[in-house]
């Protein structure tokens, strides 16, 4: 029997045995390897990625259920993966060129992606607790990599600080739940939270497990490390904190609520819609003021996080289906756009204020007419790919009869609308500032076409997203 | 033949791929991008004329239809004309080539950036006519504002920045809503397709008035309609004079379609029910900004203000719902395209000479620009609805069709065309009569070759529609026909007892 739990979870002992491996080899070569241990890291993600692809057995379920594979997770699986490859590529020379080049990156990046792994296809609370932590811990370090920075020391720590707060939150609710229902399993609680009149102790669990949760997804009122994490990390490991962790929390969440609490719809569906309602107003409105394109990222990263959690608000396929296609089109989007960051570049220093990207439009048309494409699309206008995915969202939330949080969203949008659009206007109004370097790099470059073709052409063959995230979701809510 | 829609809605964007493509330095790159964006806007007219020549102005049904798999989910793509819209593809491409010779001197600077915004705009200007399903339109509708933005914030006045955020904010506030009624309405009826939706527009009575409104919110504020039509002065102000042309001239009139196409026929109760609601918002904006335009100091503030007001007379007339009320709505509609856009491009010919639109700038242009004097009187005239001009048609027809419906309006509506006759006579008389007193003005040169190239179809135009409207009303007639039609058939049934209902209410 464990021989075929173990080849269930080949994908994730892939990632963690080619993080051991990497680490070892880069402990005996010390700096000269980092070129390779990156290369390494992408291929052991390839490989986990062929694994989830075509899984070498067709077990759903591993060790006792606490571990499942699902299309969901897979679609899932697939887009961390996703996520983690672009931030090592978006990393390399960067780091390479600020004095970062350390084989640790690549492996704590294939460590925290791991945990990612493990987040997604957790099935009971003592998995999903595991796979959040092994993330996090990673994640942490990720923060404080340049270690000689205050500023990311600084970010570092507080993610750190706030992370254990959040963690510690989460384990006391896993714990009230447990006490409450006599188990951990997603499928058992399910059955205890389906009883007429639900468990207030339980729904204290359920809130303060919801609180660790939104945490993770920096969503409001949990959200205040993330300006600050987001602009003291160095900017690739903001472009990763920013694409797979928010996938696999959100995954994390949607299945936690879904599988575990169907019973308790109408307990954690209120909670939900008040926290999407707030992280989108407070993403929009506070991004306004910011003069850091980091900062305003962040700020960016909470409000799209409150249109995914209206999907989950919605409690249905259709939900599951719009946050599915809602995170695909924003880590593309959020690559693309951390790909723009990494070239505003002047004299080798990196620049981060907004104002930096005045004029680019003359300097650099093209740049400029990928990251106008990225902004647009994040703020949900057509014809880019953003507005189907807030289409989608929007549609799951009218068919859950979510009038009035579907309105308060679509506000907000044109709220959020102002702010991106600001880019926008700084980039093709304004009297160019001193041009960039050239020279985006190779890899840079390719993230950046790539991610603009996405956004630019997804209006015209839209379907196979939407059918592969419709069958994940069906996979989850049949 | 079968894909002629989507070739009239993407050639622009072909056009605006070689401007994209072709290489050299700054003064041969705006050479070509000048001559790439006027061949193939021309080019497209030819298509859209084809277009109208083989339109079957006896049929309401929609023509030219082009149906392709899109979102997945009876979301398609589905492209088709019938009497309302195919005109208005036939006025946008028409004056897509003014634009382009207006801006031949005038734009200087990023020539080739600017050619292929007007190229996308077209694109996305005549897919909101030609969509046949509500999500495409809803793509085409709001990525117009892409381009205008850059066309308002870049080339435009002192105060660009300003205006193309309120522009950009204002509209884009009034569509999400209409968003999320699309949404509701493809949940509810199981198709986006305008089509299907208009053979069964039976939503209920009750959710009418918000669907309604979520539509008016959108198309109000496009009109614009009084009072959320501040941003259109600024707009037109600040926008180059190709931008205002295209904004008087298409954008406005996306409004007017959307009431005709979705509004009347698939809300009909709800519509019926707000008919009053818009006649006073119309008689507002036809009596205030009128007065509003004879304070006026700036030429383009005083025409943007007269198009407000006319497009007063456009939503009075539509929402009579008599043949003649909706059929002048929409050959109002079509008049003022042409003759603001020309109007505009008259302001943006002295304004290119003097750099300056302060009415108390100019006086005596009479006597330097003869020619120009006389293109101006036609168009002014038509501004204010003289017969034999185009005016003249739109704005009898659409009181005419208000009389049938309610006395009181209609007399309101004709203080308007007073009002109209006052302002737009007060600002031919300020700047083209008088003495020639102004030392600046001694040396003002009249129409170059170009200009009375791009002045000359325009007068025409004006003055065929104005002694030969039934070009228009042979291609329009059925499909109005229909329209009232289907908006009868609506109401009837919104009002019939329910035999459902019926049934409940049985033991």
């Amino acid at each position: 029997m464990i021989a075929t739990d173990i080849a269930t979870l080949l994908p994730e002992l892939i990632l963690a045995g080619g993080a051991m491996v990497l680490l070892l080899f880069g402990a005996l070569r010390g700096e000269k390897g980092v070129a390779l241990v990156s290369m390494v890291a992408v291929i052991v993600l390839a490989a986990a990625a062929w694994f989830v692809i075509s899984p070498v057995n067709a077990q759903a379920h591993a060790f006792g259920g606490a571990f499942v594979v699902d299309d969901f997770g897979r679609f899932a699986k697939l887009l961390i993966l996703l996520g983690s490859a672009l931030a090592l590529e978006l990393a390399e020379d960067f780091l390479e060129s600020q004095g970062l080049a350390k084989f640790e990156f690549p492996v704590l990046v294939l460590l925290a992606t791991t945990g990612m792994m493990l987040m997604v296809s957790a099935s009971s609370f003592i998995a999903l607790y595991m796979g959040l932590e092994l993330q996090s811990l990673a994640l942490y370090v990720l923060a404080a990599f340049n270690r000689d920075s205050l500023r990311s020391t600084e970010a570092g720590l507080k993610y750190f600080v706030l992370g254990a707060l959040s963690s510690g939150m989460m384990l006391y609710g896993i714990s009230l739940i447990y006490g409450f229902t006599g188990s951990v399993d997603f499928a058992t609680v399910a059955q205890a939270a389906t009883k007429p009149g639900v468990n207030i102790g339980l729904i204290f669990g359920l809130v303060f497990l919801i609180s660790g949760l939104a945490f993770k997804v920096s969503a409001v009122p949990f959200h205040m490390w993330t300006p600050d994490v987001y602009e003291g990390a160095p900017t690739p490991i903001t472009a990763f904190l920013s694409m797979s962790p928010k996938v696999a929390a959100m995954i994390l969440f949607l299945r936690a609520m879904l599988v575990a609490f169907p019973g308790a719809f109408h307990q954690w569906q209120q909670i939900v819609v008040v926290i999407s309602v707030l992280s989108m107003a407070l993403g929009a409105v506070a991004a306004i003021g910011q003069s850091n394109i980091k900062r305003l990222m962040a700020y960016s990263s909470i409000g799209h996080m409150g249109y995914a959690l209206l999907g989950l608000a919605a409690g249905t396929s259709a939900g599951v289906e719009g946050v599915l296609i809602y995170l695909f089109v924003y880590v593309i989007t959020n690559a693309g756009v951390f790909a723009c960051i990494l070239a505003m570049r002047r004299d080798g220093e990196q620049v981060e204020t907004i104002a930096d990207l005045a004029g680019l439009a003359r300097s650099r048309p093209w740049l400029a007419f990928a990251l106008m494409m990225f902004m647009i699309s994040l703020s949900g206008i057509p014809p880019f790919a953003g507005f189907f995915a807030k289409f989608y969202i929007f549609m799951a939330a009218i068919q859950a009869h979510l009038y009035i949080p579907a309105i308060l969203g679509v506000v907000a949008s044109v709220v959020g609308a102002f702010y991106y659009w600001r880019v926008f206007k700084i980039m093709y109004f304004d009297e160019p500032a001193p041009a960039f370097d050239p020279d985006l790099g190779g890899r840079v470059r390719a993230i950046l076409v790539g991610a603009g073709a996405f956004t630019l052409f997804f209006i015209v063959y839209p379907a196979p997203l939407v059918m592969v995230a419709q069958g994940a979701a069906h996979a989850l809510l049949p | 033949m079968s894909h002629i829609l989507s070739i009239v809605t993407f050639l622009p964007l072909v056009g605006a791929l070689f401007i994209l493509l072709a290489r050299g330095d700054t003064a041969s790159a705006a050479r070509t991008a000048r001559w790439v964006a006027l061949i193939t806007t021309l080019a497209n007219l030819a298509v859209a004329i084809l277009i109208w020549t083989k339109f079957d102005g006896a049929s309401a049904a929609f023509q030219f239809v082009e149906r392709a798999q899109w979102l997945g989910g009876n979301i398609d793509y589905h492209l088709g004309v019938d009497g309302i819209s195919v005109l208005f593809i036939v006025l946008t491409a028409g004056l897509m080539p003014f634009c382009i010779l207006a801006s031949w001197k005038s734009i200087e600077t990023r020539v080739p950036e600017y050619m292929i915004a007007f190229l996308a705009l077209e694109t996305l200007m005549i897919g909101v006519f030609s969509a046949l399903d509500l999500v495409l339109f809803y793509v085409f509708f709001e990525g117009g504002l892409i381009p205008m933005f850059l066309i308002i914030g870049v080339w435009g006045g002192k105060r660009r920045v300003y205006a193309s955020f309120k522009f950009f904010l204002y509209t884009l506030l009034g569509s999400v809503l209409m968003l999320l009624a699309i949404i509701w309405m493809y949940l509810y009826a199981g198709t986006t397709d305008i089509e299907a939706l208009l053979a069964h527009p039976h939503f209920p009575v009750a959710m009418q008035g918000f669907l309604w409104f979520a539509f008016f919110a959108s198309f109000a504020v496009k009109m614009p309609m009084w009072p959320v039509h501040t941003w259109l002065p600024d707009a037109h102000v600040e926008a180059p004079t190709a931008g205002s042309v295209i904004l008087a001239g298409i954008l406005l009139k996306m409004g007017g379609y959307g009431f005709l196409r979705f509004s009347l026929p698939m809300f009909a109760s709800a519509s019926a029910q707000f008919t009053p609601f818009i006649f006073v918002l119309s008689i507002m904006a036809i009596i205030y900004t009128s007065f509003v335009a004879l304070a006026q100091e700036d030429m383009k503030k005083l025409i943007a203000y007269s198009s407000v007001a006319h497009m007063g007379f456009v939503t009075m007339g539509i929402f009579t719902l008599t043949h003649q009320g909706v059929e002048g709505g929409i050959y109002q509609m079509l008049s003022h395209g042409v003759v603001s856009g020309a109007l505009f491009l008259c302001v943006g010919v002295i304004y290119d000479r003097m750099h300056t639109r302060e009415i108390a700038a100019y006086g005596g242009l009479a006597a330097r620009m003869p020619i120009y004097a006389a293109c101006f009187m036609v168009f002014t005239l038509a501004n204010v609805g003289l017969p034999g001009t185009g005016g003249f048609v739109g704005e009898f027809l659409t009181m005419l069709g208000a009389f049938l419906v309610n006395t009181w309006v209609a007399i309101f509506a004709a203080t308007g065309v007073i009002l109209s006759a006052a302002y737009m006579l007060y600002l031919y008389w300020r700047v083209i009569f008088g003495k020639l007193v102004k030392p600046s003005l001694m040396a003002i040169q009249d129409l170059s070759l170009r200009e009375i190239a791009i002045l000359a179809p325009l007068v025409a135009a004006t003055l065929v529609m104005g002694v030969y409207p039934n070009f228009v009303f042979k291609v329009t007639g059925a499909s109005v026909e229909h329209l009232i039609a289907q908006n009868k058939v609506a109401l009837a049934y919104d009002r019939a007892p329910k035999p459902t209902a019926v049934a409940e209410r049985a033991p």
